[in-house]
């Protein structure tokens, strides 16, 4: 009948609609940031990197800046970057042109971990 | 003497070894093994006088000596922690020299410099050119490996060492032996001292009689102090193996930038303070790093390890001493600590 044909259309539709804005990009709330290109940007103090697992869109440009009061460096565990030493204010940038999860440290201390996903 | 400070030396005394042997204990034990000692106070550390005798007449003929530790000098470091890292170097290098016994050599347990710069080693070398003490060895730390994995430090501390900068020499019939646990830090890892340098170790321990007293120094520490800031060496046990089968094993490190100790069987372990600044005790900061105190403590809580070997009591004596007091001023030594006397057995 076609008051339910127009029912149905118009529910589908909602769906349709409900969906779309849904995987529109609502704000991600999990620990890792969804920068633009233009800014994806890892602070490092207290011997931790800010955001631990940071990602990027395929070629943007991470900045690691030390705001610690020790040296620290960012050596990616599969030779794909490696930063000279960073003092306190130095910084050290990093262009993603393949996508990939790249797993990096701090040589000087260990223990500091991160993550860039490159998607 | 007064009673605070019998009380103050027989608490430190008081079983360290957990053997049963109490101060009075052990200076009966000295005294049955003809060493002769006579255990003075001067400035509430005890003081052998027969060993400052000794040391002079004897030195140099297997017997008794002395040796210092310094650690993390980190030449180049200038934030409110120490603005000045350089003057209070300095101010060790004028204590060790001011000592009433001096030492045969320096050991220097790494962090020379803060960021591995030339300009740092140059200023490190120019201070410890005031040093008495002539013969000064090094292990580097993490911190003089920042550029070139460690090139720059080797071509000026590599002298006779392997790999990253190992090595081993006899004094007296003590064995040492400097290792390098900060070369190829693997991620989420701590210390790493590697298959190389492991191998190496094995072979140089082998053959000794089990009667030889040794010595490991190397930077970070060789027990697991505090995993979460990276205070120890993932493949320590393994070197530890090796000297297992020693009557006397003393191991001393830096890195952590305050005194840590631990006696475990015939190896006793032990931390310096640094010459620059201090860090926290393990978990009461957000991280480790730069401690800031007051300028008026800073001297209390930077020192120097001056490490004592008594042939005829067999033991090795371990004191701490901060760069506040010097040890043969009569006002004393504010928070000099003995903190290890290690017999040895065997």
């Amino acid at each position: 009948m076609k008051e339910n044909n127009v029912w149905i259309a118009g529910f589908t539709a909602s769906v349709i609609i409900a969906v779309v804005l849904l995987l529109a990009g609502s704000p991600s709330v999990t620990a890792s940031d969804q920068p633009s290109a233009a800014n994806a940007v890892v602070k490092i103090d207290n011997f931790v990197f800010g955001p631990q697992t940071i990602t990027v869109p395929v070629g943007a440009t991470v900045k690691w800046t030390n705001k610690d009061d020790i040296p620290h460096t960012a050596v990616s565990t599969d030779g794909a970057f490696k930063s000279k030493v960073m003092d306190t204010d130095e910084s050290f940038s990093y262009t993603f042109t393949k996508p990939g999860t790249y797993s990096y440290y701090c040589s000087v201390h260990p223990k500091m971990t991160g993550k860039v996903v490159v998607q | 003497m007064p009673d605070s400070k019998q009380d103050f030396i027989d608490q430190k005394l008081q079983d360290l070894n957990n053997d049963g042997v109490d101060r009075r204990g052990f200076l009966k034990c000295m005294a049955w093994a003809g060493t002769g000692l006579v255990w003075t106070l001067s400035g509430g550390i005890p003081v052998s006088r027969a060993f400052a005798k000794a040391h002079g007449k004897d030195a140099g003929k297997g017997g008794d000596f002395s040796f210092v530790q310094i650690s993390d000098s980190h030449i180049g470091f200038n934030k409110p922690a120490n603005p000045d890292v350089t003057a209070t170097l300095q101010t060790a290098i004028d204590k060790i020299n001011a000592m009433p016994h001096q030492p045969d050599f320096i050991i220097h347990t790494g962090d020379l410099s803060q960021l591995s710069r030339p300009s740092e080693f140059d200023t490190l070398d120019q201070a410890l050119k005031s040093a008495s003490a002539k013969q000064i060895y090094f292990v580097p730390g993490e911190h003089d490996m920042l550029t070139d994995n460690g090139e720059q430090y080797l071509q000026r501390y590599g002298k006779g060492t392997k790999g990253s900068g190992w090595c081993s020499f006899d004094h007296k019939g003590v064995h040492f032996v400097g290792l390098v646990n900060v070369a190829n830090l693997k991620a989420g890892g701590m210390g790493s001292l590697g298959h190389d340098q492991l191998e190496w170790l094995e072979d140089d321990l082998k053959g000794r009689s089990a009667s030889t007293p040794i010595v490991l120094f190397a930077h970070i520490p060789l027990w697991t102090i505090y995993p979460d800031w990276g205070w120890g060496t993932d493949d320590s046990e393994q070197a530890l193996s090796y000297v297992k089968r020693f009557g006397s094993v003393t191991v001393l490190n830096g890195h952590i930038h305050q005194i840590m100790q631990k006696v475990e069987g015939k190896v006793s372990f032990h931390t310096a303070m640094s010459t620059a600044f201090p860090q926290p005790a393990p978990g009461t900061a957000p991280s480790a790093g730069p401690m800031k105190v007051p300028a008026d403590q800073l001297q209390r809580v930077l020192g120097i390890t001056d490490v004592n070997y008594l042939v005829s009591g067999r033991s090795l004596a371990v004191v701490d001493s901060p760069l506040a007091g010097s040890p043969s001023s009569a006002s004393g030594n504010a928070g000099a600590r003995l903190s290890v006397v290690d017999s040895i057995h065997g």
